[in-house]
């Protein structure tokens, strides 16, 4: 389909007996911000684990590019431009803060000549410089985040998928990662937000849709969910 | 590239001055306890492959070292293959049961992983036990080749094992330096991390098990021309599994020369050992060991000398 980045036709995911995510289609457009939203357990995480390969797919088709991916293993997939970040930060501990992002620079970005920025010039922007020659362990609870969010930069992504990047955070910290979101946007990225934080998702999607047990239940922009009474039930039940 | 031929260099002097070493005719029993540490060094560099490099530990050490000693001794009762074609051959085959253990890997991980290794090493043992050809239970006499290009047997082997610890060496080192070294410490930081930053990991996990696996069957492969007589129970010895993983963990898993400083020390001890207080001894002492460094420097020797320059 043109003008689709991102399409996931379908997608069913099962654990078991437990439907956890049941046909669901998401249409992401290039240069989008998209939020993904929905109560805990609905299958939010479930649903990138699909899209970046983490998770093998029980049914459906997932598109990137107009290209089929459904079957492809994620290192592939990151290599085609689908980079994803953890909501529970996984640096690799081994390793200082500028190594880290060696890793994905040439793993994905290096895999298909991805120019652009090198680790330092990453590190600078998104306010880790100093922390270069840092093992994961001495950083805090932000830099962490931020880290997460540095790495999935040096792999180049196409579509950005932050999972969470600002759970736990205070206030002036969301906003310091949602600044960094919205510049990567404007650079051109794709990115699909996942959040609870309601205030970051709002002001950050273009568009919105909204999980439920596995189910989509909603899709419009920030305003349209934000009045629609079946999300309103499923976040706070009749 | 510099820096490659100055270390293929140093690997070539290391042989030179194996061979030196073989024409001094000095005491023939250091050849032979000479022979065993060297041995260890190819054993403790191939096991840290996998293990230091890529975190999957293998408690089946015994199984690919009685491989590469076991196709030797097929091949010399079949067809009086020479040595060459008994180490290669010794080699290929524990790299085809190194490339099996790495699909295990895609289900099992961490303590699963290495219990799957540890039965892996029962199930060969049961098998070579049960096959008569290659000496069953009972083990088998070898005789050495007559006229060996130098020395006498002991010190010709000696000299081989010698070129043999080098290459293997140079291998892990290679690896080391290499995005696949890079790649093996990403997945064994966190492997699903790894995959999702376009590390391959499946392709360098097999590549680290097929590749450690070589080596190990490669260090047994000279294995019965050395002892002249080979039965399971020396072959699949227990040593081999406890050495393999105690002698890196000693001298420190993330470099090259952490295996190659553990396997000096402690195959040296365990020679002095067997030799002053009794063979027995030898398990003793690397557990003793291995238990003082997992609680004062987990990360071994070469963690302890980073401790004091104070990094």
């Amino acid at each position: 389909m043109a003008g689709t980045l991102l399409e996931v036709d379908g997608l069913t995911k099962r654990f078991g007996g437990f439907m956890a995510l049941n046909r669901v289609t998401i249409a992401v457009k290039p240069g989008e911000r998209f939020g993904l939203i929905g109560p805990n357990g609905s299958g939010k995480t479930t649903l990138i684990n699909c899209v970046s390969g983490s998770l093998p797919a029980d049914g459906g088709r997932i598109l990137f590019d107009g290209r089929d991916i459904t079957s492809m293993p994620a290192h592939r997939r990151t290599r085609l431009g689908i980079v994803r970040s953890f909501q529970i930060p996984k640096p690799f501990t081994s390793m200082t803060v500028l190594e880290n992002l060696g890793i994905p620079l040439e793993n994905a970005a290096h895999a298909r000549a991805a120019e652009g920025a090198d680790a330092m010039e990453i590190l600078g922007s998104i306010g880790l410089a100093s922390k270069a020659h840092l093992r994961p362990a001495g950083l805090t609870q932000i830099e962490m985040r931020k880290l997460e969010l540095a790495r999935a930069m040096a792999a180049r992504p196409k579509l950005l998928i932050s999972d969470e990047a600002m759970a736990g955070l205070s206030h002036a910290e969301v906003d310091d990662i949602l600044a960094i979101l919205f510049r990567l946007n404007a650079q051109g990225i794709t990115i699909i937000m996942i959040e609870h934080i309601m205030r970051a998702v709002m002001r950050f999607s273009e568009r919105i849709v909204v999980l439920d047990a596995g189910e989509r239940i909603a899709e419009g922009t920030p305003d349209e969910i934000a009045r629609n009474p079946a999300v309103e039930k499923a976040y706070l039940g009749e | 590239m510099r820096r490659t031929v100055g270390t293929l260099l140093v690997g070539l002097a290391v042989i030179a001055a194996g061979v030196l070493v073989a024409t001094l005719r000095v005491n023939p029993y250091l050849y032979f306890a000479g022979y065993v540490i060297l041995q260890y060094v190819v054993i403790a560099t191939a096991w840290n492959i996998l293990g230091g490099y890529g975190g999957y530990v293998n408690f089946g050490t015994p199984a690919f070292f009685a491989l590469g000693a076991y196709t030797a001794v097929f091949l010399i009762r079949s067809i009086k293959a020479p040595l060459p074609v008994l180490i290669l051959a010794g080699g290929l085959v524990a790299a085809l049961l190194g490339l099996g253990i790495g699909y295990l890997t895609l289900r099992l991980r961490g303590t699963f992983f290495s219990i799957a290794t540890l039965a892996l090493s029962v199930v060969l043992q049961t098998v070579i036990i049960n096959w008569e050809y290659v000496g069953g239970s009972r083990g088998i006499s070898v005789i050495r080749p007559s006229g060996p290009p130098f020395g006498n047997y002991v010190v010709f082997l000696f000299t081989v094992m010698v070129a043999l610890a080098v290459i293997a060496v140079l291998v892990a080192r290679f690896i080391e330096r290499s995005w696949i070294g890079r790649g093996l410490a990403a997945l064994r930081d966190n492997e699903e991390a790894a995959e999702c930053m376009g590390v391959p990991t499946l392709r360098l996990k097999l590549f680290a098990t097929t590749v450690s696996g070589f080596l190990l069957g490669v260090a047994g492969a000279p294995f019965p021309y050395y002892v002249t007589f080979v039965e399971p129970n020396s072959a699949f010895a227990l040593d081999y599994a406890v050495n393999a993983l105690a002698m890196p963990m000693i001298g420190g898993t993330t470099s090259w020369i952490g295996p190659v400083i553990g396997a000096v020390l402690l195959g040296t001890a365990q020679q002095l050992a067997t030799v002053t207080i009794s063979s027995e001894m030898n398990l003793f002492i690397v557990g003793v060991v291995l238990v003082a460094f997992v609680v004062l420097a987990p990360e071994g020797i070469l963690g302890l000398v980073r401790k004091l320059r104070g990094h």
